[in-house]
């Protein structure tokens, strides 16, 4: 304002406390962060045809959030929960949502996302499989000209799936912890956050449709069910139910969210980690302490 | 991508997973041995961990609607658990209550049991939460019982009704051992078949499993290497091994050393290694069962690498 430019300026001769006491805070809130600063990975949240709910899913570990921002990764990008307005550089982009691909600046941000990021991942069912998205043909309310949903790996190349609508906040947060010792630990935790993160890894690269249908094609007739429930007990609709030791999937109800598929122990079970499960779920329980 | 280990590495594991300790056990309460299997280990210990707030329920093997029919429910009282005691011979898809559980039951601290691809899938479940929110720290006891195989509802309806010919709703009990299905009737009749003639009506999926005495349960049971009336009990975990102590200073087990009985851990050793050898087998016989069109082999999914 320019009336009160004079007012100003006898401000810069006598030194004003106030203003004092604000500098030093400030020093001091840099200096606490920065050792700390120095060891954490970046994380950020890329949210495009999504509902949020991923995102909230991420603020559900309540505590949790707080220790893993404190201790183990920066939030340098996330809708409401940063106040930065562009794609920045990050070690992993948690990508909400499908693309759209009527919608340019959609396309644009997935494309920077994946350049400036190390690990790219497809966070919750709709960026991994579409999800409900795969149901849209354009025509609602507010954009009806926007009706082709796209699954984030047919736009990019996708690192790793954490399947799910909404997905798990323990999920992620593992997901987290492996990744900041994937990228931070010593050769030994780098080791078990590979073989932790492989078979999600591998879940990006089987593809990028998911449905009960999985549960047939690639459990049942495969020759892999044993029955053991944890389809239906999975499955965020309830469109799973056990009939006679099998699952039986109302498919008009599937979301395609791909949950039952990964969640089931058929689909893969990696011995080198699970039987470690002890050891491993000390070790995730401890750094959350 | 990184490469995983090749499957054959289960081979090079003990078959009996890792344990603290082993023994042969009876439960001490008269009215569990009435209804249970062998040596009402499951049961007695489910009933311990309910009354001292261990768990706040269990998802057990309930009746179902059929006949030798079970049904996942849970249980928070010992007449629950009673009315659940007992193998029924066909899949009781406990997993299906496991995130349920922990909603419209409310419990905090919850009870499990299961085969041991059940207890693959807790752990799974616990470790890779990816639709299970909030049940990963809820999963206060996970009980195993020892299993070679298992059957579909109309696989065990035939081998009881058609090679034993009884009717299922009059069976009182069904039992596994020494090379036969044997059936008891409510009116005292015996029936058995040889075990040989059942493995058609095995489910497919048990012949992949890896797994016989339950590696990944807390504690896990079952009658091999035990007398008659007995269960051999590995106790595995820290929890695991926390509930036993309990139990055992609780006066509910009756227990004698492993090494002090027959058959004794040899027959349980002599089995895992010939039920996980077997399976091994048809896991990497999956990997050549089809032809490609330049003649090299064709295989099927195999889930020990990969989704």
């Amino acid at each position: 304002m320019p009336g009160r430019t004079p007012e100003s300026k006898p401000e810069a001769k006598p030194p004003v406390k106030p203003s004092d006491v604000i500098v030093e805070e400030k020093v001091e809130v840099v200096q606490k962060e920065e050792k700390p600063v120095a060891e954490k990975i970046t994380i950020g949240e890329l949210h495009l045809s999504g509902c949020t709910g991923c995102l909230v899913t991420l603020a559900d570990n309540y505590a949790g959030l707080f220790k893993l921002l404190d201790d183990y990764a920066d939030l340098v990008y996330a809708l409401t929960l940063v106040d930065v307005r562009h794609v920045p550089e990050m070690d992993v982009c948690l990508v909400e949502g499908s693309c759209c691909l009527d919608d340019k600046l959609s396309v644009e941000e997935l494309k920077e996302a994946r350049a400036k990021s190390k690990v790219l991942v497809a966070y919750g069912g709709c960026a991994a499989y579409g999800n409900i998205t795969r149901f849209c043909r354009g025509g609602q309310w507010n954009q009806p000209g926007h009706e082709s949903y796209v699954p984030i790996s047919e736009v990019v190349d996708v690192d790793l799936y954490i399947p799910s609508c909404p997905p798990c906040p323990q999920e992620v947060r593992n997901v987290a912890v492996m990744a900041y010792l994937l990228l931070r630990g010593n050769a030994e935790q780098k080791k078990l956050a590979t073989a932790y993160l492989a078979p999600l890894m591998q879940l990006a690269q089987r593809g990028d449709t998911a449905c009960g249908c999985d549960l047939m094609y690639d459990v049942i007739n495969q020759g892999l069910c044993m029955g053991c429930g944890t389809c239906a007990g999975t499955c965020p609709v309830r469109a799973i139910t056990m009939e006679y030791g099998k699952p039986n999937v109302n498919r008009d109800q599937c979301i395609k969210c791909g949950a039952c598929y990964a969640q089931c122990p058929r689909s893969w079970l990696n011995f080198d980690v699970i039987n470690n499960y002890e050891g491993i779920m000390d070790a995730i329980k401890g750094a959350m302490q | 991508m990184p490469s995983r280990e090749p499957c054959s590495e289960v081979m090079n594991m003990d078959v009996l997973g890792n344990y603290k300790s082993v023994v042969s056990a009876r439960s001490t309460d008269k009215e569990i041995l009435k209804h249970s299997q062998d040596g009402g280990i499951i049961t007695t210990l489910f009933a311990y961990a309910l009354e001292e707030g261990i768990i706040d329920g269990a998802i057990v093997a309930g009746p179902g609607s059929e006949p030798w029919q079970p049904e996942p429910v849970v249980a928070t009282t010992k007449a629950e658990l009673l009315a659940a005691a007992g193998t029924r011979y066909n899949i009781s898809p406990n997993l299906c209550l496991i995130k349920e559980v922990t909603r419209s039951y409310g419990l905090d601290k919850v009870g499990i049991v299961g085969t041991p691809c059940q207890m693959q899938a807790v752990r799974k479940a616990q470790l890779y939460p990816i639709g299970l929110r909030d049940v990963d720290d809820k999963i206060a006891l996970a009980l195993g019982i020892f299993c070679m195989e298992n059957f579909s509802y109309q696989g065990l309806e035939a081998m009881v009704e058609d090679h034993c010919n009884q009717k299922m709703e009059s069976v009182k009990k069904m039992d596994i051992g020494k090379g036969k299905f044997t059936v008891y009737t409510e009116r005292g009749a015996v029936s058995q078949m040889p075990l040989k003639l059942i493995h058609k009506y095995v489910q497919p999926g048990c012949h992949v499993c890896l797994d016989y005495v339950a590696n990944l349960a807390d504690i896990s049971s079952g009658s091999v290497g035990s007398p008659d009336g007995w269960s051999t009990v590995f106790v595995r975990s820290t929890i695991g091994n926390g509930v036993w102590d309990g139990a055992i200073a609780a006066g509910l087990f009756e227990t004698k050393p492993i090494d002090k009985v027959k058959p004794g851990l040899d027959m349980v050793t002599k089995l895992a290694t010939e039920k996980i050898t077997k399976n091994q087998k048809n896991v990497d016989a999956r990997k050549t069962v089809g032809l490609k069109a330049d003649g090299t082999p064709k295989g099927l999914r195999n889930p020990y690498e990969g989704p």
